[in-house]
């Protein structure tokens, strides 16, 4: 079978979560890796939604968080001040599962406003949704987004969702009980904090992709690991799973 | 006791220009017929309080009801941008808007200390962030019995809520159920409220996770059939992907959304 770079970046998003018992779901990217992850390594994986539901099990991708399907095929459906105060803060959450507009060399991520230059207004994105507090309380963070300079940046506009801060050691000096993100997923490779730096690495690429390609796409210079490995090419149950889910195909 | 009010006479009474309104429900129950009336009516002026600002919002945005916006993530949800929202915070179209920015777990906490008549939420949040750099409801306090420093997020207290739910009985008692959201702490956070349900039944049956607000805190039930269009009403109505992927092109363009504004919301009642 062939398959496209997003199906790429999926099929590893979804393989990340091998192991995780339960996962705070963001929308788009993070929701189609944590839905195919239910379906191929991790089938005991509980989903869980910021609007409220914990253990959804949606037969086909939802457009939105507040999809009806996610909370009529979930074990259990609280308000939000539950969802944030007793099931997140409470360090009851895995797997942090986020999307991302900007990510800086130490994971940190931007969504709230873009630097456009002066005398221009400040580009306005959506904001932060329940991101800081997710990366803050999750056991470990998972971010997903597609490679470029201009998603991958060698300064944030703005900081939104702390993810090491300025380095080693950040985590702890602000408080912040999880791991914070383990690796950034992209169409191109995944990166993982350098056990020393908390610095991003190339640690793998997708197969046919070159590290240059994804040095050159990253807008700070990208260390590559010593041991660069390949991904595994995408297995057909995986990209059959994923086909169906975004084809809105429900479970047989 | 809340009294059954048709919705132009409940929105004239309880929705004054000026005033600060939550127009909740958190991607579910979001009322939509509410917010139409409050834009026909041209009430203005507003603080415009929602976790979630939604299309909901950026109507009231781009039709200029709104000074300020208090929020915590303003996007059309699995589709992409707020096209009058960003137009507003941007370009100052029609009008400029005013930013009170939050985290989801800041707003919700806002909410709580709101309902519970406290001045301020206590919450592990926003550390590291730059969020409290341009917010002055986000703040710190020091734990009296760990020492730990907390963050500290002032109550939200509207001067109106309004929210949408499947059903109320002859006397004003509202159910609703399936995802409930921030809905129960945004009425009780607030001075006045307003529901406008699917249906006015004799008997409110049990539902698994229903929750009951009373008569007696509510000020006015509304009939608004499928009245969270394009969101809708869990056991009632199914949410309209359809419509929230068309809204992109609608809002996209000023005249555009004017144009549909006024065929679609303006003319109607």
């Amino acid at each position: 079978m062939t398959w496209t770079s997003d199906e790429l970046m999926t099929v590893n998003a979804a393989r990340a979560l091998a192991g995780a018992r339960t996962c705070f779901v963001g929308i788009g990217l993070p929701s189609a890796a944590a839905n195919l992850a239910r379906r191929t390594i991790e089938p005991g994986l509980v989903l869980i939604y910021e609007s409220g539901t914990l253990g959804s099990k949606p037969s086909r991708l939802p457009l939105s968080i507040g999809d009806g399907e996610l909370a009529d095929t979930a074990d259990a459906v609280v308000s939000v001040p539950e969802i944030f105060n007793y099931w997140l803060q409470a360090g009851r959450i895995d797997v942090g599962f986020l999307g991302a507009a900007q990510v800086d060399r130490f994971a940190n991520v931007n969504t709230t406003v873009i630097d456009r230059g002066p005398g221009r207004p400040e580009g306005r994105l959506p904001g932060a949704g329940g991101a800081p507090e997710i990366a803050a309380s999750c056991g470990k963070v998972l971010l997903v987004l597609r490679h470029s300079t201009r998603n991958l940046v060698g300064r944030l506009d703005f900081v939104t969702t702390v993810g090491h801060g300025d380095g080693p050691g950040s985590r702890e000096r602000l408080g912040l009980p999880g791991a914070g993100p383990v690796a950034v997923i992209t169409d191109l490779g995944i990166m993982r904090p350098d056990p020393e730096t908390a610095e991003l690495t190339l640690t793998e690429v997708h197969p046919g992709v070159t590290p240059e390609q994804a040095v050159a796409a990253t807008g700070w210079p990208l260390a590559v690991a010593a041991d660069l490995r390949v991904t595994d090419q995408p297995t057909e149950a995986e990209l059959t799973a994923l086909r169906r889910l975004t084809q809105g195909a429900p479970d047989a | 006791m809340a009294e059954i009010r048709s919705l132009r006479d409940a929105v004239a009474e309880l929705v004054h220009s000026g005033d600060t309104v939550a127009m909740e429900g958190f991607t579910h129950l979001i009322p939509f017929a509410a917010a139409h009336e409050v834009i026909r009516q041209g009430v203005t002026d507003l603080t415009l309080v929602r976790m979630t600002p939604d299309v909901i919002y950026d109507q009231l945005i781009g039709m200029g009801a709104a000074r300020k916006l208090v929020f915590s993530w303003g996007g059309n949800p699995g589709v992409g941008s707020l096209h009058r929202f960003r137009d507003a915070v941007e370009n100052g179209w029609p009008r400029p808007l005013e930013l009170d920015e939050h985290s989801h777990a800041g707003m919700a906490n806002r909410y709580v200390a709101g309902a519970s008549r406290l001045p301020f939420a206590v919450l592990r949040g926003y550390r590291g962030s730059d969020l409290p750099s341009r917010s002055e409801t986000i703040s710190t306090v020091v734990c009296p019995f760990t020492g730990e420093e907390l963050a500290a997020v002032a109550a939200i207290n509207p001067d109106v809520t309004v929210i949408h739910a499947q059903r109320a009985d002859r006397n004003g008692n509202v159910q609703l159920w399936g995802l409930v959201g921030i809905q129960k702490e945004a009425a009780l956070a607030a001075s006045r409220v307003l529901v406008t349900v699917e249906e006015i039944v004799d008997d409110l049956t049990p539902t698994p996770g229903a929750v009951v607000l009373p008569s007696w805190a509510v000020d006015a039930v509304a009939v608004a059939p499928n009245g969270a269009h394009p969101s809708y009403a869990a056991g009632y109505t199914v949410r309209d992907n359809d419509f929230y992927q068309a809204w992109d092109a609608i809002s996209r363009d000023r005249d555009t959304f004017l144009g549909w504004m006024r065929e679609t919301v303006l003319v109607a009642s």
